[in-house]
C-alpha cells in the first residue's frame, strides 16, 4: 500500500471543495447562492460547541449511538483467517448509517429557517432517515425516488409515507437514484427560497461531500476508539460498501492518517465487471462531471451517463463521492468489486451464522471481508461497516427464492 | 468581428430585439434539425441556440428533458452537433449558432479537441449550464483564445458580487434567467427582471438577453422591452414534441410548425 505521509487529510477539500482534481461545484448559476448560504451556515456552526452538543445529544438519545463494535466470533471461525468485527450501524434508529447525516443536515436546515426539506433516495434508507428527522422537527418533507426503486423497495416507500413524507416517483431516464437526484435538483432550483436539500451521500456540489463526510465520520471515530479499547490496537483493515460512498468515507476518514490500516471500498460488480452491467465507476469508469461534482463516472464515449446495474438499489449509481475518486488516485484506499451473486451468498451466510441480516448493499462489504480475512492471519483484525440492516430487502430476496410473502 | 457581435450590432442599428430560439439537436430525428434551423432563420430568428443532448439535463423542465431523451434514443451526440453546424454553414454563413449543453460531453471530448472542432464547424458561442465561473476558468481561457464566446447565465439569486464576476468573464451576451426554476416553468416576474437587467447593464457593455419561462409573443415582447432579446425554448420544443408523438417523420412538417411560432414571436417583438 502507498504511504502518503505528506498528505494532510484534514486539509481536504480545499476552500472551493476540490479533492485534488475532483469535487467542486458544477451547478447552474441559480443554485450557487443557496450553496454559498449552506456553506456559510455550516462554517459558522461547525465549531460552535452548542451545535455540536445538540448533534451529540441527538446521536446518543435519538439514534442510539455509539453503535457497538461487535466481534463476530462464529463468522470468524467459519471463515478462517483474520478476526472479523462488525461496526453495527444497522442498530441505529431507522436501521442504517444514513441517519447520522440527516440529523446533522436537519439541524442545519433548522438554522436556515427553511420549513421544507427534500431528498433523493435509492434504497429508501436515506429517504426514511430524512422523513424521520423531518417528522421530529415538524418540517415538510418531499422524497424523490426512481420508479424502478419504488418497486424494489416498497417497504421503505410505505415507511416514508407513514412518517408523513410525500414520495414523488421519478419516471425520467433510468428511473433510479441518479434520476431522483436530477429531479431533486430541479425541485431545489425552483423552491430555493424555502427549501433545504438534504443530500444523502458524500457527492453533489461543494460543500455537500465535505459536510456529509464530517457528519458520517462519527462511525470511524467510534470504531477507532472501540478497537483500541476492545483489542488494544488499531485494526489491520477496514471494509465498507461504496455506492455514493457515505458509510465508507465515514468509517475510513478518521483512519486515513493511520498508515498501518488498509482500506477496501467495495463497489457493486452487478453481473460482473466484464459484462459492463455493474455500478463500479472506480473500477471501470473515467472521471467526468455529474450532479455538481467531478468524479469517476460510468459513461459512454460521448459523455452520456450509462445505466448501471446492481441487485441493491442503494449501490445502483453511476457516480461516487469525489473524495473516493481522490483516495483511489493517491492509492490510499483499494476499491474492489463484489458481484450480485456473491453479495446474495454473503447475505444468507451472515444471517445464518451470526443472526444478523445485512442490507444487500452491506452484503457486498460482508462478502469481500470474507475473501480478505481468509488471506490474513488469525491475530489480525478486520472491521466491516455493517452499514444497514436487511429487513427492507426481504421482498427482493423472497422474489429470488420464488416465494410470495 | 464575430457573428454574434455583428448580429447585435445590426439589431441595434435597426432598433430591433434579438429572438433566440432553442431546439435540441436530433429531436426527434437526426434529419429534422437542419431544416428546422433554416426555417427558424427564415421566420425571424437572430441567433440559433442548439441544445446538445445529455443523459442528465438537471436544469431542464419536463418538455426539454423529453427532447433530450428523444435525441439520445437516436444516438445524437456532441459530435453530431458539430457536424450539423458545419452543414448549416454550407448555406448560412451569417446566423450565429450557440451550442447549449452540459459539461460532461465536452469534458469527455476534451476541451482542446472540442474548441478546435467547434471553430472548424462554424460554432460561435458555447453555454455550459453546469460550468459556473468558478469552474470555468480553464475552459473559458481556451474558448477566448480561439475566438469563441462563452455565454454565462445570471440568475435572480445571483448576488451583485456574482453578477460582476460573471460579467467580467462572459462574452457574446449575458443570458439572464428570468425565474427561479427549470426551463419552461411559468412564473415570470417582470419587476425582478427589470431590476436585475438594469443592474447587469451597469456592469457590462454586453447585450443582455432573457430566457426561461417565455411562453408567447406577449411575454417575449415584455422581456425584450427590458433587455436586448428573448430566448424561447420550451414553446418551440413542445411543438416538436406534439408532432413527434403523432409519429410525424417528414422534416418539412417540423420546419413549417416551428416557423409559425417564430414568425408570431418576431411579429410581437417588432410591433
Amino acid at each position: 500500500m502507498n504511504s502518503n505521509k505528506s498528505v494532510d487529510y484534514s486539509q481536504v477539500p480545499d476552500a472551493r471543495g476540490h479533492f485534488g482534481p475532483y469535487g467542486g461545484r458544477f451547478v447552474s448559476e441559480t443554485l450557487i447562492s443557496a450553496l454559498d448560504e449552506l456553506e456559510a451556515i455550516y462554517r459558522k456552526l461547525k465549531d460552535d460547541p452548542e451545535f455540536q452538543a445538540q448533534i451529540d445529544y441527538d446521536l446518543a438519545h435519538y439514534v442510539g449511538r455509539p453503535s457497538p463494535l461487535y466481534f463476530a466470533e462464529r463468522w470468524t471461525r467459519e471463515t478462517g483467517g483474520a478476526q472479523l468485527y462488525l461496526k453495527r450501524e444497522d442498530l441505529n434508529h431507522t436501521g442504517a448509517h444514513k441517519i447520522n447525516n440527516t440529523i446533522g443536515q436537519a439541524l442545519l436546515a433548522k438554522h436556515t429557517g427553511k420549513k421544507r426539506v427534500i431528498a433523493e433516495t435509492g434504497a429508501g434508507q436515506h429517504g426514511v432517515a430524512t422523513a424521520t428527522v423531518a417528522a421530529r422537527l415538524g418540517l415538510e418533507c418531499h422524497v424523490f425516488m426512481g420508479e424502478e426503486d419504488i418497486h424494489r423497495q416498497s417497504l421503505n416507500v410505505y415507511r416514508m409515507k407513514l412518517l408523513g413524507a410525500t414520495v414523488i416517483p421519478v419516471t425520467s431516464g433510468s428511473k433510479t437514484l441518479k434520476d431522483a437526484m436530477n429531479e431533486a435538483m430541479r425541485d431545489w432550483v425552483t423552491n430555493v427560497d424555502n427549501t433545504f436539500y438534504i443530500i444523502g451521500t458524500c457527492a453533489g456540489p461543494h460543500p455537500y461531500p465535505e459536510l456529509v463526510r464530517n457528519f458520517q465520520s462519527v462511525i470511524g471515530r467510534e470504531a477507532r476508539q472501540q478497537s483500541l479499547d476492545q483489542t488494544g490496537k488499531l485494526p489491520d483493515a477496514l471494509v465498507a460498501c461504496v455506492g455514493g460512498g457515505s458509510n465508507a468515507i465515514g468509517l475510513f476518514h478518521p483512519f486515513l492518517a493511520d498508515d498501518s490500516v488498509a482500506m477496501y471500498g467495495v463497489e457493486a460488480g452487478g453481473f460482473g465487471l466484464e459484462t459492463g452491467k455493474h455500478a463500479a465507476p472506480l473500477n471501470d469508469g473515467i472521471p467526468g462531471i455529474l450532479h455538481g461534482n467531478r468524479t469517476y463516472l460510468m459513461e459512454d464515449e460521448n459523455g452520456q451517463i450509462i445505466e448501471t446495474h446492481s441487485i441493491s438499489a442503494g449501490l445502483d449509481y453511476p457516480g461516487v463521492g469525489p473524495e473516493h475518486s481522490w483516495l483511489k488516485d493517491i492509492g490510499r484506499v483499494n476499491y474492489v468489486t463484489i458481484n450480485d451473486d456473491e453479495a446474495m451468498a454473503a447475505f444468507r451466510s451472515l444471517t445464518k451464522v451470526e443472526g444478523i441480516m445485512p442490507a444487500l448493499e452491506t452484503s457486498h462489504a460482508v462478502a469481500y471481508a470474507e475473501k480478505l480475512a481468509r488471506e490474513m492471519d488469525p491475530d489480525q483484525i478486520v472491521i466491516v461497516n455493517l452499514s444497514g440492516r436487511g429487513d427492507k430487502d426481504i421482498l427482493t430476496v423472497a422474489e429470488i427464492d420464488g416465494i410470495t410473502v | 468581428m464575430n457573428r454574434i457581435k455583428q448580429r447585435f450590432e445590426s439589431l441595434r442599428q435597426q432598433g430591433r430585439k434579438a429572438l433566440i430560439p432553442y431546439v435540441v439537436l436530433g429531436d426527434p430525428a437526426k434529419d429534422v434539425t437542419l431544416p428546422v434551423m433554416h426555417a427558424l432563420v427564415e421566420s425571424g430568428a437572430d441567433i440559433i441556440e442548439l441544445g446538445v443532448p445529455f443523459s442528465d439535463p438537471s436544469a431542464e423542465g419536463p418538455v426539454i428533458q423529453k427532447a433530450h431523451e428523444r435525441a439520445l434514443s437516436n444516438g445524437s451526440s456532441l459530435r453530431d452537433a458539430l457536424a450539423l453546424v458545419k452543414q448549416f454553414r454550407e448555406t448560412d454563413s451569417v446566423t450565429p449558432v450557440l451550442l447549449m449543453g452540459y459539461a460532461n460531453p465536452i469534458e469527455r471530448m476534451g476541451y482542446e479537441s472540442f474548441v478546435e472542432k467547434a471553430i472548424e464547424s462554424g460554432v460561435d458561442a458555447v453555454l455550459t449550464v453546469d460550468l459556473p465561473p468558478e469552474e470555468a476558468e480553464e475552459f473559458n481561457e481556451q474558448l477566448k483564445e480561439a475566438g469563441l464566446e462563452n455565454i454565462f447565465l445570471i440568475a435572480p439569486t445571483s448576488t451583485h458580487e456574482r453578477q460582476k464576476m460573471v460579467a467580467n468573464m462572459a462574452g457574446g451576451f449575458i443570458y439572464y434567467v428570468s425565474l427561479k426554476g427549470v426551463t419552461g416553468a411559468g412564473h415570470l416576474d417582470l419587476d425582478s427582471v427589470r431590476a436585475n437587467v438594469t443592474h447587469i447593464r451597469s456592469l457590462t457593455e454586453l447585450p443582455v438577453c432573457v430566457g426561461f419561462g417565455i411562453k408567447d409573443g406577449a411575454s417575449a415582447r415584455a422581456v425584450a422591452e427590458l433587455s436586448d432579446g428573448a430566448v424561447v425554448g420550451s414553446v418551440v420544443v413542445n411543438q416538436i414534441a406534439e408532432l413527434a408523438e403523432k409519429g410525424e417523420a417528414d422534416p418539412a412538417i417540423y420546419a413549417k410548425a416551428v416557423s409559425a411560432i417564430i414568425a408570431d414571436m418576431r411579429k410581437a417583438l417588432d410591433s
